[in-house]
């Protein structure tokens, strides 16, 4: 009895601190990533309540708030430009994730259901095409846009942002429409729905957190594009967000950063709102995707 | 009238895999007829080509007297019921059960009154607010025959709907599906690799193996006189013992020294099999230890290797010459013990004969 007992004491006490050292060595590494990952935004925020003299100022701690002020935020909020950035933002977004869900959502539900022939390797197809960056794409789509007349207008992003969302969100949605069982529509079927009804009734409604996951990405991808509005936008009140504030406030070697920094923060805001209150949706969206795809 | 008939059905993958090898089946208007066999044996395909949720390669189905070969699901006027419940886990009990109305447009009272009458029959109406994941296996299960029900249809099809529940449920829900049937009367056809659901539920059972049909009959029909050492074997629990034997002077001659006089009743049928490879079938509660009123019977010593007390019988396991695991039935009472031989007795009226070649019961 007794030799049998003590290796078990000993066991579990090697297990205790298997999971101790496991758990030290996960904080560490977690604190460590944290401070990576927030130090940008904190030194943001720093610098987005500085004013211009004590930004100028490198005698001090860059890292210390001596006299904080909000006056770059009033600036910024102010401003009829950065409202006007903000507003073609929300349009260009808004329209942007419309297109990408109802392309996407139709073309994942007919790719993971109605199995046709070719429809593995155009499933395939559209993961690839994600695959290549926005980089190599802009120059050919700068004459396509140029072409239909599209350049310096928000309806030119409109119409290429989807090359981005459209082939991950068809990919995340193939995924959680292939963990549905298949028994689901083919009850649907005998009770008497046609596909329409059964894509409507049945797999938007189960597939939701999927959806919300695949709005969360094409919103995320299309708030903070920087590329392609870089490339096609030159007039300032075309200007989404992301190149209105540096752009506009970044004269020859003059950089404003104080409302640069307030600028940047409160293009993140919406984001960090949708991230904070959708976030076990994307999540489940995401791991379903990853696991059934 | 909702009969369904089957004739000459194909069902071919590709590959030129055939899953069903051009079945017949008559099936008749109220009949609860139980499709049974292994894994692969064709009846899940066959269910599913009667749903309309597979492409049939050839052949015709007709229900109701109409074909319906080329009529999608919705349009045959059949509803099913699936292994997973296949509920939808967004509606309530209630949109469950009403979907299919729902999508038919039917009037809102109507739809109430028929969901309202399908909850009282199978005793769910406290559950219709209910969302399924808040259910028990058993309550998901009575949900998806409720749907069914609702829609007052020709035929019902049934797809293993209690292999997903424990064992005391199963029979609890098993008991409830007869009642429903018994209430509704509406044909069924249920598929399920559970012998014991099949002799239980069917008015006849069809047994299929490797995409045809071994026999169709009455539970009873196949359980004392089965067609094949399929049926024989499949039909029955613990299964038939076969031990191989010979016909000469009137008796079965077991391979291993054993001879079994044949009932004179019995002579003429099996005159024919002298000299051939046979096989002699005895169901285990036909080899026992019970002697008393057998009018024909005949005697064997066996060396019992496991005893399974079961607590109404005790099931004793042996082999005899070349056959392995051979079962008896005995009284619980007995004092069996394993390496103690212990003599049993062949209940000769009820064996059976088989041609070893061709499996055919002579």
């Amino acid at each position: 009895m007794s030799t049998s007992f003590v290796p078990a004491v000993r066991r579990q006490g090697s297990l205790h601190a298997e999971r101790r050292w496991a758990l030290i060595v996960a904080y560490v590494s977690l604190v460590l990533a944290s401070i990576v990952m927030l130090a940008p935004p904190f030194y943001m925020l720093l610098t987005s309540l500085k004013g211009s003299a004590e930004i100028a100022d490198l005698s001090g701690n860059p890292w210390l708030l001596r006299n904080p002020t909000l006056e770059n935020y009033a600036a910024i909020i102010g401003s009829s430009m950065f409202r006007g950035f903000f507003w073609n933002s929300i349009k260009v977004t808004v329209m942007v994730v419309a297109i990408t869900m109802v392309v996407s959502v139709l073309a994942a539900f007919a790719l993971a259901r109605m199995k046709f022939w070719g429809s593995e390797f155009l499933a395939t197809g559209i993961f690839l095409t994600y695959l290549v960056p926005d980089t190599l794409l802009f120059l050919p789509l700068y004459q396509i846009v140029g072409g239909l007349g599209l350049l310096d207008s928000t309806w030119g992003l409109v119409l290429v942002y989807p090359t981005l969302t459209v082939p991950f969100c068809t990919w995340i949605m193939i995924g959680y429409f292939a963990s549905i069982p298949k028994e689901l529509d083919e009850a649907a079927l005998i009770d008497g729905a046609n596909w329409a009804q059964m894509l409507w009734k049945i797999f938007i409604p189960v597939a939701l957190p999927g959806i919300i996951a695949a709005t969360i990405f094409a919103f995320t991808v299309s708030w903070a594009a920087f590329v392609y509005p870089t490339a096609f936008i030159t007039r300032p009140d075309e200007m989404p967000l992301t190149i209105g504030v540096v752009s506009q406030l970044i004269r020859g070697d003059t950089f404003a950063w104080g409302q640069i920094m307030a600028g940047a923060l409160l293009a993140a805001l919406p984001p960090v709102v949708v991230y904070a209150f959708l976030m076990d949706y994307y999540i489940a969206g995401l791991t379903a995707g990853a696991t059934k795809g | 009238m909702a009969q369904v008939t089957l004739r000459k059905i194909v069902k071919e993958y590709e590959g030129g895999v055939q899953a069903v090898k051009g079945i017949d089946l008559d099936i008749a208007d109220h009949e609860f007829v139980v499709l049974v066999g292994p894994s692969g044996c064709g009846k899940s395909t066959t269910l599913r080509m009667i749903a309309g949720l597979e492409e049939i390669s050839s052949g015709d189905i007709s229900i109701g007297g109409n074909l319906v070969n080329d009529v999608p699901p919705r349009d045959r006027d059949i509803a099913m019921v699936f292994q997973n419940y296949a509920l939808y886990p967004h509606m309530s009990v209630f949109d469950n059960m009403a979907f299919g109305l729902t999508l038919r447009k039917f009037p809102k009272d109507e739809i109430r009154r028929r969901v309202d009458n399908a909850a009282r029959i199978l005793d769910i109406t406290p559950l219709l607010d209910r969302k399924p994941k808040a259910l028990s296996g058993g309550q998901r299960q009575r949900v998806a025959m409720g749907r069914a029900i609702v829609r007052d249809l020709k035929v019902f099809l049934f797809h293993e709907p209690l292999s997903n529940l424990d064992a005391k449920l199963r029979v609890q829900v098993r008991t409830e599906i007869k009642k429903v049937h018994q209430t509704v009367k509406t044909t069924t056809i249920y598929v399920t690799h559970d012998q014991v659901e099949a002799m239980t539920l069917a008015d006849r059972v069809v047994v299929m193996n490797h995409g045809i049909i071994e026999q169709v009959g009455p539970p009873q029909e196949l359980y004392h006189h089965p067609a094949t050492r399929f049926v024989a074997g499949f039909i029955g629990s613990p299964a038939m013992n076969f031990l191989p034997a010979r016909v000469e002077d009137g008796a079965v001659h077991l391979h291993g020294g054993a001879v079994l006089p044949i009932p004179p009743n019995r002579r003429e049928r099996y005159a024919p099999a002298v000299g051939r490879d046979l096989l002699f079938g005895i169901r285990p509660e036909h080899l026992t230890d019970q002697r008393l009123g057998l009018t024909n019977r005949a005697d064997i010593l066996i060396t019992p290797e496991v005893i399974e007390p079961m607590g109404m019988e005790t099931l004793v396991h042996f082999h005899l010459g070349e056959a392995r695991d051979c079962c008896a039935r005995i009284e619980p009472t007995v004092q069996a013990a394993p390496g103690v031989p212990l003599m049993l007795t062949v209940d000769m009226n009820n064996m059976h004969l088989l041609d070893a070649a061709t499996g055919r019961v002579l």
